[in-house]
């Protein structure tokens, strides 16, 4: 779950990192009213997505009129498929150098890193592939935490002009709002030294652990949840994981790996997949919905179902796809292909309800969704 | 461990829930050695016909001990669970579990490293030694699916390693072991471990390394296969995927230029592993390196 710079930056300024004053605006009026408060301001488009400044995203304003002309052009306008519809207002900063700082889970260590580098106002990738040497990175055992000794071994030597103290007392901070809040990232770029000598976070991202937002829920209120179609919406309501994509050949499998292996399948045999969605898991037992669903995409031209049992029993899913079948009566061509635990029942089933008989294998179906998405194109 | 065997003694922690008990009877009849369950609740009963502790460092304690231990706990409960396994000395665990919090994962990941503990997973279903013994809810007992062979399998994805092996048997081969390494971001026992264990595990001859986008442990793994004499076959599923969208497993997601399908392909084929299009091409693969 992504977090917007207005929400993520006090939890930085409440662990003491210091941030510039801020106030979050909706309209251009009230973007004015906070310059008439701050000052010399920046305005900020609020997205959860990188490169704002250079989308026009972020301007400068020294007076109320210049803050409300930008607001007024910034709110409203679309960053990366999002549409910016708050501005931070935050007093501007007198920056003399520009560094960048960021906790993340690696998976190589298989625990935290604190990343540290000079060469701030880029992006990481960017340093990483530029500047490789300029990125310092500590791994932490999480069990024991970020001390300030390794913070401060992590910065000694670097032309900080002083202030490595002060950063390395910066870095331990982000490693415990890191650890206290469930995050998988959080990053500030740039973390600037002022002109006064001050150590100050002019942005902040923050990505919490998906799998800690149940633990989290109080925090997780103030984040931006991901931007989702109706049916990806009617998706995640019951636990099925439905992405929604521009094919017309609708694709439904149960796990991950063999729903991913469905669309490449269908690509791979000149087709474009409608859709991700996969009951694997405790979902088995929700094909019926979930075939609701992949059928209620408008431009679906045909159907390949792909079961492979594990823990997931194909004759469960096959009563989950017949019992919507039966009731929903689609005109849609439909492919099958059968296998692992349940798969003789399922087969049985399929051909007694349906008159219908499996493909032997996964390429087969695919290929025969494929053909009939193609013919159904050239009939309309 | 990372390839469980018969003689190797297993508990299994959360044995009383619904799927601790319905797989915990499979395993046995497959011939998994069950020696024990932890439920603290419960302790002092018998379930399954095994003991049941109240911890796995009583476990340990009681006769014979055990060498591996096996997790039927939901997401908040495997740190915990893990950790009581570690300090009991287990040798191997695997955990099943799927959305368990990162950190979570990475405190149990800092204990097992410091005690030797080798973890399988999470989020994955399993391992299989075929004839031998199973853990987790694979179908190992799918004759269809797994029979006794010479190819050692490997997959992130429970449900695409199982529809690998199926191809494997119709095409008239067999497997020697399975490893599921599980979908998340951070695991145990990583692509190149596995492929590692099972370059090394008796009576194989030939690997198939199920991989998926995100990551870069594929590109890792790579790097071992340039050093084996045995053939590597390798799919690698999300070609398709659109970037930045998790497909299902928190692991399996494109970020800019990382975790690609072609970046991995890229590197799988430079250390001489055969790439398939389709997983449906894995029989025509091993019928041309082992015969038919």
């Amino acid at each position: 779950m992504n977090f917007e710079e207005f929400a993520a930056k006090p939890l930085l300024a409440a662990a003491g990192i210091s941030v510039p004053k801020g106030i979050l605006a909706d309209n251009a009026k009230a973007a004015a009213a906070a310059a008439k408060t701050l000052g010399d301001v920046v305005i900020k488009a609020q997205v959860p997505i990188g490169k704002r400044g250079k989308a026009g995203g972020i301007q400068l304003a020294e007076t109320p009129d210049q803050a409300f002309s930008h607001a007024e052009k910034i709110i409203g306008m679309e960053i990366g498929g999002l549409v910016v519809a708050k501005v931070l207002v935050e007093q501007r900063s007198d920056i003399k150098r520009e560094f960048y700082a960021a906790v993340l889970n690696d998976p190589t260590s298989k625990g935290p890193a604190v990343m540290f580098s000079t060469e701030g106002g880029m992006d990481i990738e960017e340093i990483a592939v530029n500047t490789p040497e300029k990125l310092l990175k500590a791994d932490v055992d999480i069990r024991l935490g970020f001390s300030l000794k390794q913070a401060n071994e992590l910065v000694a030597g670097l032309d900080l002009d002083g202030a490595n103290a002060a950063i390395a007392e910066v870095l331990v901070k982000l490693y415990y709002v890191y650890q206290t809040n469930d995050a998988e990232l959080l990053e500030i770029n740039p973390l600037i030294l002022t002109g006064g000598g001050d150590v100050v976070a002019l942005d902040c991202k923050f990505v919490m652990d998906d799998s800690a937002v149940k633990r989290q829920a109080g925090l997780a209120a103030s984040g931006t949840a991901e931007k989702l179609t109706e049916l990806e919406t009617q998706g995640e309501a019951h636990t099925i994981k439905y992405i929604e994509l521009d094919g017309d050949v609708a694709v439904l499998a149960n796990g991950a790996g063999l729903t991913m292996t469905t669309m490449d399948v269908v690509r791979h045999h000149g087709g474009n997949p409608a859709n991700f969605c996969e009951i694997g898991g405790e979902a088995y037992t929700k094909a019926k919905i979930a075939l609701e669903m992949v059928l209620a995409k408008p431009g679906v031209k045909s159907l390949v179902i792909n079961f492979c049992g594990a823990f997931a029993r194909c004759d469960v899913m096959m009563e989950g796809i017949l019992g919507a079948w039966e009731e929903l009566k689609p005109d849609l061509p439909v492919f099958f292909s059968i296998a692992g635990t349940g798969d003789e029942e399922a087969i049985r089933m399929l051909k007694a309800r349906l008159e219908m008989d499996p493909y032997p294998d996964m390429d087969g179906a695919s290929k025969a969704a494929v053909d009939a998405a193609r013919l159904a194109g050239a009939g309309s | 461990m990372r390839i469980v065997r018969k003689h190797h003694r297993v508990l299994v922690q959360g044995i009383t829930g619904k799927q601790g008990t319905f797989w915990t009877e499979r395993m046995q009849d497959y011939g998994t050695q069950i020696v024990g369950g932890v439920n603290p609740k419960k302790a002092g009963t018998v379930h399954c016909g095994v003991p049941v502790h109240a911890s796995a460092v009583e476990a340990m304690d009681a006769e014979g001990g055990f060498d591996a231990s096996i997790l039927f706990i939901p997401p908040l409960g495997v740190k915990d669970a893990a950790l009581d396994a570690i300090k009991a000395g287990a040798k191997g665990i695997c955990i099943l579990t799927e959305h368990i919090p990162v950190q979570d994962v990475m405190y149990v990941m800092a204990a097992a490293k410091e005690r030797g503990t080798l973890i399988t997973g999470p989020n994955t279903a399993g391992s299989v030694t075929v004839d031998e013994c199973f853990l987790g809810f694979m179908p190992a007992f799918n004759q269809r699916i797994f029979r006794k062979g010479n190819v050692g399998v490997m997959s992130r994805s429970g449900s695409l390693g199982t529809l690998m092996c199926q191809n494997i048997v119709s095409a008239g081969f067999g497997q020697s072991a399975f490893i599921g390494i599980g979908g998340d971001p951070i695991i145990g026992t990583t692509s190149k471990d596995a492929l590692e264990a099972l370059d090394q595990f008796d009576g194989t001859d030939a690997v198939v390394m199920v991989g998926e986008i995100g990551g870069s442990m594929e590109e890792q793994a790579a790097e071992y296969a340039a050093t084996m004499t045995k053939p590597v076959f390798a799919f690698i599923a999300g070609g398709a995927a659109p970037a930045g969208k998790k497909m299902g497993h928190a692991g399996a997601i494109v970020m800019g230029d990382k975790g690609t399908y072609k970046s991995k392909r890229t590197a799988l084929e430079g250390a001489g592993v055969t790439v398939l299009d389709t997983p449906s091409h894995v029989g025509d693969a091993l019928k041309d390196a082992l015969g038919s």
